[in-house]
């Protein structure tokens, strides 16, 4: 019983906020809504015993990526009215390709509804790890597709570097490696100096 | 348990090899000065053909499966992935002293090229959607970058932000497709979907819905109407040594891809998938060789012409035949060998600081250098389809393939745009042998690119005489 | 927890376990606000002592009743919203802030056999919750609509996003060594006095996993966020007030949090550090009760490093911003990263403590 009511307030919370993400005008507020969104999918899994994947969900979704995503659009000045502007000329195009994938999936759930509904989950005991099930699982039966992934993240970050980094002539910059190598006799000149004396 | 893990190995070592060496590679360009770049290109090719002969030599004679039977390695994939690092390799040499020119000449092509290949190489042995997609966006994401990898070109950051936009709604939709299929069938392995599908009684909707999608996403990456709008931008806009590369080593994984998601994995619903493809197959037909008559920039033009072969490949998938699919392989192999060499002679011609992507830069050639005037001659030949050039005979097979499928009508729609195709590539011909440029300088370039080249063009011709060999490989693909 | 026994039968076992944890809670709250506010004082004084100061001493004995006043006096004062703020978000921020610091308390092993709620995960959890506080930082700087308090959100959210991951490696380091995700298994894993601690075999993950911290929590000298000399106070320019004092009492919170996560994670949580083979000899003696673990031994280590907070305060000048960024990326995640694969390499051959 409880379960199911909680699944209730959690999922209506996140098609409210869902929704949100789209209406809002501010982007900001859309952003902030879409973490909401990620915070109570991640409660959904929670729900479902699987609390290596909501965690995840949080730590990664709501703890780095839209803290970047944020820190993308509170930089850039977003013109929303200017974004806005075709709204009305495609809208009727929108419209109709969304209701052709409505209609499609309206479908594909209707014919689904003639197969035999999956079977309950069991809940497992207290002590059970998802987190090394997962493991076991990735790093045997899925580890090829995991260290694609691997390499497809470090062809990513090969990729940015490679769009961002240049050096520009003339640009100040301190070089923290000579900063750090740096020798006392480099800065400083003891010399020896007789005393003056008033004469 | 370890033995399973060996095997396994054993069976993607092509891939394990490869990826080792991007990161050594990765390390090694790091260390070096940049007039030693050239061991990145050396280390590079030395890569390539390592993971030439590992691909050809993978799992024996026969086909097996890995990783819980979602990487298949089968004659299909042996062929496709030689050839692959072939044509990458050809690459490599032909962008060499066109990149050098530009002050481009980083060890990071190298590093994205062969993460391109990986991507290929991968796709090529996926034989599940998780394995596939991780193919494909690895594939992916290494083009985007090599599309904007002139940092100053703004046509290239342009064309490279529209195939990155563009791309992404397509992986999407690919994504999107592989879900509703995977929702229903409860299977991301292929082996396990041919299965399911072939345990259905009829047709079902969420099949078609899903396959629908997977179609869209697989004939953007192909660059087959009406989803092409990325590949003439994309060809013009794009460094000329990273067009060629576009133009060649990716089109055999999506061979590879049309191949093994639906050919293999649904042949139960081919049917269903036939129209879906032959629509996508005429329309590309009609499209790439009526539109690229009105091109005047080379890059342009060849961006439909392959649009339209695109359309002939997917005409030999569709007959859901084996000689059909083996008609398609033949034909992508033999229009990468073209393709190859017709941009090594843009590269060919293209001097210090100026492109030759114009047709008219193509004026007068019989006189500069009538040796490659003659190799594009026969490049433009075998692209026509005259006999006996090996176009001819790809098309030829391609076309007995429909007729044995009893499409005699889309037949003869093909041999028609054939036809119309012979315009423009005839026009590169005229150009090349009736027209003057007054005031060329004879072409230049390194001993080892004219000779690539050469052997390149010859081979046009040669497949052509002697398709046996080509076609033996070719045949018993799908085992 | 034991109910009176009527009050057993009255209500029906949820509510019971209901009303177990909100009391429990609630204990721990009341505890770490107390903390928080004679933390302010302890600040001040050690600060004023490194400096040759007296300190705050007027306030009650020996100035003991200053945290109490200094909380009236911001009770009183005046909330402002500044005008053109977005009002919610402003008045939000303060509480995103202070709710994961507390949160997070939740899977804390206090002492033998307690802790709020056991859960399995609970070293991801408290990484997601840590993860969180940087919300409150960003809400407020943007929501005041101030050009000051926007450029500390920036810089806070690229430093939290660099030293997050610097911290999560630690934190992998920590779990292999471990064998688990649990924080009061990982507690007992390091059984056995100090040798067997993680920070001895795990000593660079150790130090990386402070210096996050203290770059996590904005402190100095990481505290660019606030940097009075460059952007005024930072994110909380605009907030008087209670509002101020929630950001306050969240700072100090999230310091407390990552002080007592790194005696959990790295110097044994409530073990004693007599409690080795080798203080055997003090069995049977007077110093007996030395050998037991328990929240003390906690509460210490606690202190110690809350007190190494203070000291770097009092000590370092402030780093300057691409310095950060540079010892997070470039120095604390490759040093994360070669450690886990010497652990890794520890591991299989059997060397070190957990190896057993």
């Amino acid at each position: 019983m409880v379960p199911s009511v909680l699944f209730a307030i959690f999922a209506g919370v996140l098609v409210l906020s869902a929704l949100g993400v789209i209406i809002a005008r501010n982007p900001v507020h859309s952003a902030l809504l879409l973490i909401l969104c990620f915070f109570t999918s991640a409660v959904l899994w929670l729900l479902l015993e699987a609390e290596f994947l909501a965690l995840v969900l949080v730590l990664v979704y709501v703890g780095a990526v839209m803290v970047l995503f944020l820190f993308v659009i509170m930089m850039l000045d977003v013109n929303v009215t200017r974004m806005r502007e075709g709204f009305t000329r495609y809208a009727p195009l929108g419209a109709i390709v969304s209701g052709i994938i409505i209609l499609q999936l309206a479908g594909a759930i209707w014919l689904r509804s003639g197969l035999p509904a999956a079977e309950p989950l069991t809940p497992r005991e207290a002590g059970h790890s998802n987190t090394r099930e997962l493991g076991a699982v990735l790093y045997t039966e899925h580890v090829y597709a995991f260290e694609l992934a691997a390499f497809i993240l470090l062809l990513a970050i090969i990729a940015a570097i490679m769009l961002t980094l240049r050096q520009r002539p003339g640009l100040k910059v301190q070089d923290v490696s000579a900063q750090v190598k740096v020798q006392r006799k480099d800065r400083v000149r003891l010399v020896k100096m007789d005393a003056e004396k008033d004469s | 348990m370890m033995n399973e893990l060996v095997s396994d190995l054993s069976a993607v070592r092509a891939e394990a090899f490869l990826a080792a060496g991007i990161c050594v590679l990765l390390l090694f360009d790091l260390f070096i000065r940049d007039r030693h770049r050239d061991l990145t290109y050396a280390l590079a090719m030395l890569l390539l053909a390592g993971t030439g002969w590992l691909a050809a030599t993978a799992g024996g004679d026969g086909r097996v499966l890995a990783f819980g039977g979602s990487v298949v390695v089968d004659p299909l994939a042996r062929v496709l992935k030689v050839a692959a690092a072939l044509a990458m390799a050809v690459v490599f040499l032909y962008s060499r002293p066109w990149l050098r020119e530009r002050q481009l000449f980083r060890g990071e092509y190298y590093v994205l090229g062969l993460f391109a290949l990986l991507g290929i190489l991968v796709i090529i042995s996926g034989h599940s959607f998780l394995v596939i997609y991780l193919g494909l966006e690895m594939l992916s994401l290494a083009l985007y970058a090599l599309v904007v990898y002139d940092r100053d070109s703004p046509i290239g950051a342009e064309s490279g932000m529209k195939y990155f936009v563009l791309g992404a709604i397509a992986s999407g939709t690919l994504l999107y497709g592989m879900s509703i299929v995977y929702g229903f069938s409860g299977t991301l392995n292929l082996g396990e979907l041919r299965e399911y599908a072939a345990g259905l009684d009829g047709v079902p909707v969420f099949l078609l819905v899903g396959l629908g999608f997977m179609l869209s996403g697989i004939a953007f990456k192909f660059g087959a109407v009406p989803f092409h709008m990325w590949v003439p931008d994309v060809y013009q806009g794009a460094p000329t040594s990273v067009s060629l590369l576009i133009a060649t080593a990716p089109k055999l994984a999506s061979i590879a891809l049309v191949i093994r998601l639906v050919a293999e994995a649904l042949p139960e619903l081919l049917v269903t998938w036939q129209v879906i493809l032959m629509t996508l197959a005429v329309l590309s037909l009609l499209i790439g060789n009526i539109v690229a008559i009105a091109q005047t920039n080379i890059k342009r033009m060849l961006a439909y012409s392959a649009i339209a072969h695109v359309g002939f490949i997917l005409l030999g998938v569709a007959t859901g035949t084996t000689a059909g699919v083996e008609a398609a392989v033949f034909y992508s192999i033999v229009y990468v060998v073209a393709a190859a060499g017709a941009f090594g002679i843009i590269m060919l011609l293209s001097s210090r600081g100026a492109e030759a992507d114009q047709l008219d830069d193509f004026r007068g050639l019989s006189q500069r250098s009538p040796w490659f005037a003659l190799m594009m001659l026969l490049l433009m030949a075998s692209m026509i389809g005259i006999p006996p050039l090996a176009g001819f005979y790809a098309k030829w097979i391609v076309l007995l393939a429909l007729v044995e499928a009893g499409a005699v009508w889309l037949a003869l729609f093909a041999v028609l745009m054939s036809v119309v195709g012979a315009f423009y590539y005839l026009r590169v011909i005229r150009l090349m042998y009736f027209d003057e440029l007054p005031g060329g300088a004879p072409v230049q370039a390194p001993g080892d690119f004219r000779l690539v080249l050469s052997i390149n063009a010859l081979l046009a011709l040669a497949l052509g005489l002697f398709p046996g060999p080509l076609m033996d490989l070719c045949t018993g693909l799908l085992g | 927890m034991n109910w009176p026994a009527g009050l057993e039968q009255a209500l029906p076992e949820w509510a019971l376990t209901t009303l177990t944890s909100l009391v429990q809670i609630g204990v721990v709250c009341l505890v770490l606000i107390l903390s928080v506010a004679f933390l302010t004082y302890f600040e001040r004084k050690v600060i004023g002592f490194m400096q040759n100061r007296m300190g705050p001493n007027r306030v009650g004995p020996r100035g003991l009743l200053q945290p109490f006043a200094d909380v009236i006096k911001l009770l009183m004062k005046e909330v402002i919203v500044p005008s053109s703020a977005n009002r919610f978000l402003f008045v939000i921020a303060p509480v995103l802030s202070i709710a994961p610091a507390l949160a997070a308390w939740a899977v804390m092993p206090l002492f033998p056999g307690f802790v709020i709620a056991d859960i399995d995960a609970a070293l991801l959890y408290v990484l997601a919750l840590t993860s969180m506080g940087v919300y409150g930082v960003i809400l407020a700087g943007w929501a005041s609509n101030s050009k000051y308090a926007l450029l500390g959100a920036m810089r806070s959210a690229a430093q939290i996003i660099a030293y997050e991951i610097a911290m999560g490696f630690a934190l992998v380091g920590v779990l292999m060594a471990g064998g688990s995700l649990n924080l009061g298994a990982i507690v007992e894993a390091q059984a056995g006095g100090p040798l067997s601690w993680f920070w001895l075999p795990l000593f660079p993950l150790f130090i990386v996993y402070f210096v996050s911290g203290v770059a996590e929590t904005n402190r100095a000298p990481f505290d660019v966020a606030e940097g009075e000399s460059e952007i005024v106070a930072g994110f909380h320019v605009e907030y008087s007030g209670v509002a101020f004092a929630v950001f306050f009492l969240a700072e100090y919170a999230n310091m407390i949090l990552i002080a007592a996560l790194t005696a959990v994670l790295f110097l044994g949580g409530w073990t004693s550090p007599f409690a080795g083979s080798m203080f055997s000899f003090l069995d049977g003696s007077v110093l007996e009760f030395l050998r037991a673990s328990g929240l003390h031994w906690l509460a210490l280590k606690t202190a110690f490093f809350l007190f190494c907070f203070l000291w770097f305060r009092a000590t370092f000048p402030r780093y300057r911003y691409d310095q950060i960024m540079r010892l997070g990326w470039k120095v604390f995640i490759p040093v994360t990263i070669v450690w886990i694969f010497v652990e890794g390499v520890m591991v299989v051959l059997g060397v070190g403590p957990w190896s057993s």
